[in-house]
């Protein structure tokens, strides 16, 4: 019983956990393993030389990019999106609720095709976004599009919560001192929902860096240039690379670890605000 | 006193005008395009498109994966929530990371690792040839591939919800008696039922729409190794926009009736899924 931190009356414990801990190991610990087990037959310079070539670094230059810049928008209009849904009420309202995680149940390559037919040069809005000069399909900003669109639920629905539970007698107060409303939202519930915006840019961040079944039909797919990191990764395997599919891989699994890990910083650094307040 | 609390009609009006304005042009248009793309041909055109025999085999290797894969991925996701909810162990932190795994890492990373394992080029990949087994480029490697990706869907919605439930029932249970199994039964199943039912949902619409994946150990053999979505594909890539649109409804319609469960299940047991939302997303 040394596992366990507490003496309990529940059985159960040691068969759920066994089997946890074994259907962990065959799913997930032994495949994941192979990454670093296949890294460890590549040379130093070899994988130095894979993951710093030119198209490897415009690859990861677009995926984490893209990401970067679809999060960022994400985060202004996921703020808003995740304001009107907690404090206001309008007509239509639950059915907006519930979509908002449709970009979550869609499976990707359907968001792919749709948003490339809606974005193309003849699509119902790529026709009027090249005609003021936004190539909006297959290039950089078609990437960017698609990333917004997987993103958007993970930052309205981590932001939503946090402003539904703002106290407003807090408000009340301060409005009773005299502040007006913008100074109450940055001085009260700009500071309350930091650390969600943090999360919730992380999440998106991390969601997105690797997607792909969106992103590949809008992308363009020109080496160097509208090329993706997974899709290098397919093509590298397609060419039976199997050490440089792996190399490159391994550089973007190390990136969403980082990110997991800054996430859960993140929630621990928000728990502790929460509980001082 | 609800004037100081909230913003002058104009401005919550340019607020709900740009947060829907910016809904429209990311969810409601897509979604409006798959069917009116799937449809414009007419009726018989989209019934037509769907019964081709490629697109049929699709269909039915994409029920048999998520037939196999949903149900493991239940057993799992209770012995999983069992563990981690009711019990305060060593090593919760890593093994609750683990479990996160399968979603932050790239769908094509998840096929990758197991053409690494079963590949030729693998570590089995040549003892499996002697055998005269393939897993690679077969439905098998399919159904492992969508197991991996959704293999925490049904874990992550019970966990918050089962601590959340607490353990007082279920130690009364046992003190008054009742054996474990009776005690999951009869208590913490009715408990947890609403949870269960969306987990499973979502990981079932996971395993049927997953595509990256997939789409990495699939081959592209039609007729045999493509899945529905991997059979979107082609179709597109074809030029067949319409059969390919027809199908993606298909998939479209799974996404808004997972949708439709879980705003019941939200109906349904509010304060549960508070729990959830605090745990998960």
């Amino acid at each position: 019983m040394f596992l366990l931190k507490q003496k309990t009356t529940l059985p159960g414990f040691h068969l759920a956990l066994g089997y946890t801990v074994f259907y962990v190991s065959l799913i997930v610990l032994i495949p994941l393993s192979m990454l670093f087990i296949k890294t460890s037959t590549i040379s130093f310079a070899d994988f130095w030389s894979i993951v710093t070539a030119p198209r490897t670094l415009a690859a990861y230059r677009l995926s984490f990019g893209a990401a970067f810049i679809a999060s960022f928008i994400n985060i202004f209009f996921g703020v808003i999106i995740a304001w009107v849904l907690a404090r206001y009420s309008f007509p239509g309202k639950k059915i907006v609720d519930a979509l908002i995680d449709f970009p979550f149940a869609l499976p990707t390559a359907v968001a792919g095709i749709a948003l490339t037919t809606l974005y193309s040069s003849n699509g119902l809005l790529g026709q009027f976004l090249y005609k003021i000069g936004i190539q909006s399909a297959y290039s950089w900003t078609g990437v960017v599009l698609a990333l917004i669109f997987i993103g958007l639920p993970f930052i309205v629905r981590t932001i939503e919560p946090v402003l539904q539970e703002i106290d407003p007698e807090i408000e009340d107060a301060a409005s009773s001192l005299g502040a007006g409303r913008l100074q109450i939202f940055f001085r009260i519930i700009f500071p309350a929902v930091l650390p969600s915006l943090v999360t919730g840019f992380s999440l998106a961040f991390a969601r997105t860096i690797g997607e792909y079944g969106s992103v590949v039909f809008i992308a363009g797919n020109m080496p160097g240039k509208t090329e993706i990191a997974p899709l290098l990764i397919i093509t590298k395997l397609e060419q039976y690379d199997y050490s440089g599919a792996t190399a490159i891989a391994l550089v973007m699994l190390i990136v969403s670890f980082i990110l997991l890990a800054l996430t859960n910083l993140a929630q621990w650094w928000a728990s502790k605000r929460i509980g001082m307040s | 006193m609800s004037l100081a609390r909230t913003e002058s009609p104009l401005i919550r009006r340019i607020l709900i005008g740009i947060a829907l304005f910016y809904l429209i042009l990311f969810i409601f248009m897509p979604l409006f395009i798959v069917f009116s793309t799937a449809l414009e041909k007419g009726v018989s055109y989209y019934f037509n498109s769907l019964k081709d025999p490629d697109t049929i085999a699709s269909i039915q290797l994409t029920l048999i994966t998520a037939l196999i894969a949903v149900p493991l991925n239940l057993v799992f996701g209770v012995a999983a929530s069992w563990a981690i909810a009711k019990f305060d162990f060593r090593g919760k932190n890593i093994l609750l990371t683990l479990i996160d795994v399968p979603l932050s890492v790239s769908p094509v990373i998840s096929g990758l690792i197991f053409v690494l394992l079963f590949g030729l080029q693998g570590i089995f990949g040549p003892w499996l040839r002697d055998h005269g087994w393939r897993i690679i480029f077969t439905p098998s490697a399919i159904i492992l591939a969508t197991i991996f990706v959704t293999f925490p869907m049904v874990a992550r919605e019970l966990i918050p919800v089962m601590k959340a439930q607490g353990n007082d029932e279920e130690e009364a249970a046992i003190t008054l008696g009742a054996n474990g199994w009776k005690t999951f039964w009869y208590i913490t199943l009715p408990n947890i039922k609403w949870g269960l039912l969306y987990g499973v949902i979502l990981c079932n619409a996971r395993a049927m729409g997953e595509f990256g994946a997939v789409s990495v150990v699939s081959g592209h053999i039609q007729g045999f190794t493509n899945t529905l979505p991997l059979q979107i594909e082609m179709l597109y890539n074809d030029y067949s926009f319409t059969a390919a649109f027809a199908a993606a409804s298909l998939l479209a319609f799974l996404a808004l009736f997972t949708l439709v469960i879980k705003s019941l299940v939200e109906y349904r047991f509010r304060a549960e899924l508070k729990a959830v939302r605090k745990g998960a997303h």
